[in-house]
């Protein structure tokens, strides 16, 4: 189960590339995607950049703490249904719902013969409510998870086990309760946000760029806490778990910090996703979408933080035009690049390094060995290979 | 009377029946190294375990000073004051030797704290003065990955070090080491150990004779004997379950 990786040393005058590195990103999410795609594609941009979250989310989490979550669907549905229930209460006013029976109240619920609105949607009238719960709700999910789970030192397979039926039963229980939660469906038809129209073109372009800000800002903060103690400490609780315990800390509090974290980034995906494609549904809470983020996460290199977004970019896109041209056979081809991905560049495209590449074809050229040293740390949080890769791709 | 500085009274623990510690009593004062020695599943590291908290007695009490540890956990016994090296020598292999020790000074431990940590002067004194102390100050932007056995296991004596405990378990210090370490070893000891309470597993005999004030002796989880290594090694009973082999 464990792979060797060869982490960067957070110390190690690495800073300088890493800037650069975000700001390239930067510059390419908030430019280059806008100005050279269609509204079209860029909207499926700003989708595919929603799944960025949880996959950031995954790195912190899995990457450098080692919990491998197989869950993570769960909070980024939690936090797209949260935003989703705003919007659904703010399209069905009684004036737009006025032929239902029970106007006032969404239509699947009157569709259920619900005669008023139960009280776990009323705080949802709210929008700074909303907001609130969409962090919140899974936050609350996440800790009592975590610390159900950490302090019995339930670890690894047995935690991704958990975290996969956690998933499992979210779906079933949304899906079982139509009345509720839209059911199969999910909650769709979302129309304004305090009046402002977010299917209108120029409300997508807007999301766009607030998804990007918030999404370069988690980046920013993930980059931070790595390069903090507690970065190090999530290394040191991946490798020597023991060893951190018996040095005074305590390990459940800190695997549910990054746990938490890990669900609030994710909620924060979810709740962008449902502004941008205007509806939410259970197919984004289940197991697939969870495993997904994990292959998003692999992809893109699980010890990148910025690997994130090119991992979720690739399987994203990849996803979208294997199944437009091989409708049949996109899952395998998906498969395929998971595999091919994983095999070559086993810390995914922030894996490679194009020095060790230049080195490797040249050995199998030339008899001579190159007198290139190996480096240690560029393995890791070099993105710009994979920014060549996701970029060139779309 | 000063309370002893650690107290094991009628330690017990059983595994599906097996009693790996059987109503033992341990008291060490402070300044003295004990030495723990016994064959192999005498329950040598089991004893560490629970006075760490890693493994709960069945029954019995082990006390720092005044306070009970077998209600602690693990944390909360290392941020009391009793330390551990472990057999295997455990150090953070993919972070550099300040990292390792920056960790484990005191302070800043939960998640926020160590959020917020800032690398004070007074944390990078600390630190290179330990690893002066454990001769690692020239390797402290090194790898702990690339490091020699003997150098990681001094590594991870250091990191005991920096947190100042008044307790210090160590388990199988010497082992692995090369003469010449050994030697650099014990005398390290004998200096980091005053002031403290010190329980050594050891199998080097002589290594043992040379730093211990006292020798227990466990077999099947029982103490068999007690006293200096010179006694102990004469005791017939010793010769005949142990030495004798």
């Amino acid at each position: 189960m464990k792979l060797s990786l060869k982490l960067d040393s957070p110390t190690s005058p690495k800073l300088s590339t890493e800037r650069i590195a975000f700001w390239a990103t930067a510059f390419i999410i908030l430019v280059v995607f806008p100005v050279t795609l269609s509204a079209f594609r860029l909207g499926l941009i700003g989708k595919y950049l929603c799944y960025a979250f949880p996959a950031l989310g995954l790195v912190l989490c899995w990457g450098y703490c080692g919990i491998l979550s197989l869950g993570q669907g769960v909070f980024f549905g939690l936090g797209g249904y949260c935003m989703a229930m705003f919007l659904k209460l703010e399209a069905s006013d009684k004036a737009s719902t006025s032929i239902q029976s029970t106007p006032g109240i969404p239509d699947f619920m009157d569709w259920n013969q619900l005669k008023e609105l139960p009280i776990f949607w009323l705080p949802f009238e709210s929008l700074p409510l909303a907001l609130l719960a969409v962090v919140l709700v899974p936050g609350l999910l996440a800790l009592v998870v975590g610390l159900a789970m950490f302090k019995r030192r339930v670890t690894g397979v047995y935690f991704a086990i958990i975290t996969q039926a956690i998933a499992a039963i979210l779906s079933i229980l949304i899906i079982g309760q139509q009345g509720y939660t839209g059911g199969v469906n999910g909650i769709t038809d979302l129309k304004t946000m305090l009046g402002w129209d977010i299917r209108s073109d120029s409300a997508k372009l807007i999301l766009y760029f607030v998804n990007a800000g918030f999404l370069l800002a988690a980046i920013a903060m993930s980059q931070h806490l790595l390069h903090s103690k507690l970065g190090r400490l999530l290394v040191a609780v991946r490798d020597r778990e023991d060893r951190v315990r018996f040095t005074g800390y305590d390990v459940a509090q800190l695997k549910t910090f990054v746990f938490v974290l890990a669900a609030m980034l994710s909620a924060i995906g979810g709740a962008m996703f449902t502004l941008q494609v205007g509806f939410m549904s259970p197919s984004f809470v289940g197991i697939d979408p969870s495993i997904e983020m994990v292959v998003a996460a692999a992809v893109g290199g699980r010890v990148s933080v910025l690997g994130a977004v090119y991992g979720s970019l690739l399987v994203n896109f990849g996803k979208t035009f294997f199944s437009e041209h091989f409708p049949e056979l996109w899952l395998f081809m998906m498969g395929v690049l998971f595999i091919a991905v994983v095999m070559a560049f086993p810390s995914g495209l922030a894996g490679i390094n194009l020095a060790e590449i230049r080195t490797r074809l040249l050995k199998r050229f030339k008899s001579k060995p190159l007198l290139t040293p190996e480096p240690k740390a560029p393995e890791t949080h070099d993105p710009s290979p994979s920014t060549g890769h996701a970029g060139g791709g779309l | 009377m000063q309370p002893f500085m650690l107290q094991c009274e009628g330690l017990t623990v059983s595994f599906d029946g097996i009693k790996a510690v059987d109503d033992l009593s341990l008291y060490l004062a402070q300044g003295e190294i004990r030495a723990l020695i016994g064959p192999n599943g005498a329950g040598k590291t089991t004893l560490l375990d629970l006075i760490t908290g890693k493994t709960k007695p069945t029954s019995g009490s082990v006390k720092f000073k005044t306070i009970e540890l077998t209600h602690l956990r693990e944390h909360e016994i290392v941020r009391v004051g009793v330390c551990r090296k472990f057999q295997t020598p455990s150090v953070y292999e993919t972070l550099s030797v300040f990292e390792n020790l920056e960790m484990a000074y005191p302070g800043s431990r939960n998640w926020y704290g160590a959020w917020l940590f800032k690398r004070t002067k007074q944390v990078i004194e600390t630190v290179e003065s330990v690893a002066e102390r454990m001769g690692l100050a020239e390797l402290l932007h090194a790898t702990a990955g690339t490091l020699s056995h003997g150098q990681k296991q001094w590594l991870e004596i250091g990191m005991l070090l920096i947190q100042d405990p008044q307790v210090m378990l160590l388990d199988e210090p010497v082992a692995g080491m090369s003469v010449h370490e050994r030697e650099k070893t014990i005398q390290l000891l004998q200096v980091l150990c005053q002031g403290r309470a010190v329980i050594v597993v050891e199998h080097d005999m002589d290594f043992v004779a040379r730093i211990a004030h006292q020798v227990t002796v466990l077999h099947q989880g029982k103490s068999l004997a007690e006293g200096s290594m010179s006694a102990v090694q004469n005791d017939p009973k010793v010769i005949e379950v142990y030495l004798g082999h």
